[in-house]
């Protein structure tokens, strides 16, 4: 049977993708930030999970104006890097799990969760960008990976309970696969940020971090937080932390607290990091 | 029933909401375009005919002659779309940002490295 063995949280700022692209890691400004990961790169090398349900979101990539899913999950065989508007990041193409990825679909339709299928998309930061983070630089990258993107762009996202409700029909589906695969699953976007307008560069410390304590120990109630709290306390685009939620819902109740990370700044945005062992 | 926008009261900012994504819709699409290398291209070579290409406003098209961020936002533009615009001038989201908020690069890195802008006074309009 597939089972759900940890789930993690990570932001997606591009501008860690370009650091890690130049060989900017070790600079002063980006060094702190890569030492935060050096725990989990260990960590996931023992995991060698098979596949990783990566949640993320697309930043006008893949999906522009002409259609907006609000969960959309990718069955393909492959997906290729985007080209953002400078040109594609030279990473790895990322292999998709479709046998897995069509059975969640199956799956989760039936549960109440109406997903759209996509078969060919490029990837842009936000899902190639955790899979440097977590794993550097290899040739190809070590396990499937089966891509989740969730609207964040147009407003509204999904609501925090949605989402947290959408990853425990996740985990139901997971669970009811065949074959024996170790899954991970990752929440990413967040945390406070806020990238336009006049008050663009919007941090919130104390918010960021008892969104990371009730995210660990309190996720029924986390979930019922409206968007308008995430706009004002976490900037426009720190509403993305709704992703953080449907990790969280994959997960038991009680998990154990493997590692825990927190950066200001990466570019315009705070950094949260968490590893979350699923205790079975 | 008009739209509900409990968020319309948070100071220096802009929700990409149902009203702003139709009325950008051409502004957004034109940004999409300048995905493509050979678009990016053209675009440089003749910004003015290339925007004349599309549906766009006037005032549209020169936010994005002007590179005024904040003019093509309340258009009805959205940073992650515009965000192939200063992609294409070779700038980053951090000099895009220092820009839309009135400072130099370094200004604004210098505010980032010290912990970002303070929620205090930020909350709310007329708070500060």
């Amino acid at each position: 049977m597939a089972r759900i063995t940890a789930g993690v949280a990570s932001s997606h700022v591009p501008a860690i993708g370009v650091a890690v692209d130049l060989g900017k890691t070790q600079d002063e400004y980006w060094s702190p930030l890569f030492r935060g990961y050096e725990f989990t790169k260990q960590w996931i090398a023992e995991e060698k999970p098979d596949v990783v349900l990566l949640v993320y979101n697309d930043h006008a990539s893949a999906f522009g104006l002409d259609m907006i899913p609000t969960f959309a999950i990718g069955c393909g065989e492959s997906f290729k890097p985007a080209d953002e508007g400078w040109g594609a990041r030279q990473v790895p193409e990322v292999k998709g799990c479709p046998d897995l990825a069509w059975h969640i679909m199956q799956s989760v339709i039936q549960d109440d969760f109406d997903l759209t299928v996509i078969n060919e998309m490029e990837v842009d930061h936000g899902l190639t960008v955790p899979l440097s983070l977590m794993f550097g630089q290899p040739e190809a990258w070590p396990c499937k990976v089966i891509p989740l993107a969730v609207n964040v762009v147009v407003y509204p996202p999904p609501s925090g309970q949605r989402c947290y409700n959408l990853g425990k029909a996740l985990r139901r589906a997971v669970d009811s696969f065949d074959e024996d695969f170790n899954v991970q699953i990752w929440g990413t976007g967040g945390m406070s940020h806020q990238l336009q307008g006049p008050r663009a560069g919007f941090i919130n410390k104390k918010w960021d971090k008892q969104f990371l304590d009730r995210l660990v120990n309190e996720p029924d109630e986390l979930a019922t937080m409206p968007h308008i709290d995430y706009l004002r306390e976490a900037g426009s685009e720190g509403v993305e932390l709704v992703m953080w939620l449907i990790m969280r819902g994959a997960l038991n109740c009680d998990v154990k607290e493997l590692h825990r990370f927190y950066h200001v700044p990466a570019s315009n945005t705070a950094v949260g990091h968490l590893i979350l062992e699923n205790t079975l | 029933m008009a739209l509900d926008k409990p968020y319309a009261d948070i100071p220096g900012t802009t929700i990409f909401d149902a009203d702003q994504a139709r009325m950008g819709y051409h502004l957004n699409q034109f940004c999409m375009s300048l995905m493509k290398a050979e678009c990016r291209e053209q675009f440089k070579s003749d910004e003015r005919g290339y925007l004349d290409g599309w549906p766009m406003t006037e005032d549209q098209k020169q936010a994005v002659l002007d590179r005024d961020y904040n003019r093509m936002i309340e258009l009805g533009g959205n940073v992650y779309f515009l965000s192939k615009i200063f992609f294409t001038d070779g700038q980053s989201f951090e000099q895009a940002a220092a820009a839309m908020t009135g400072v130099t690069r370094e200004e604004y890195r210098k505010m980032m490295l010290s912990g970002g802008r303070s929620p205090e006074g930020n909350r709310y309009k007329g708070e500060q």
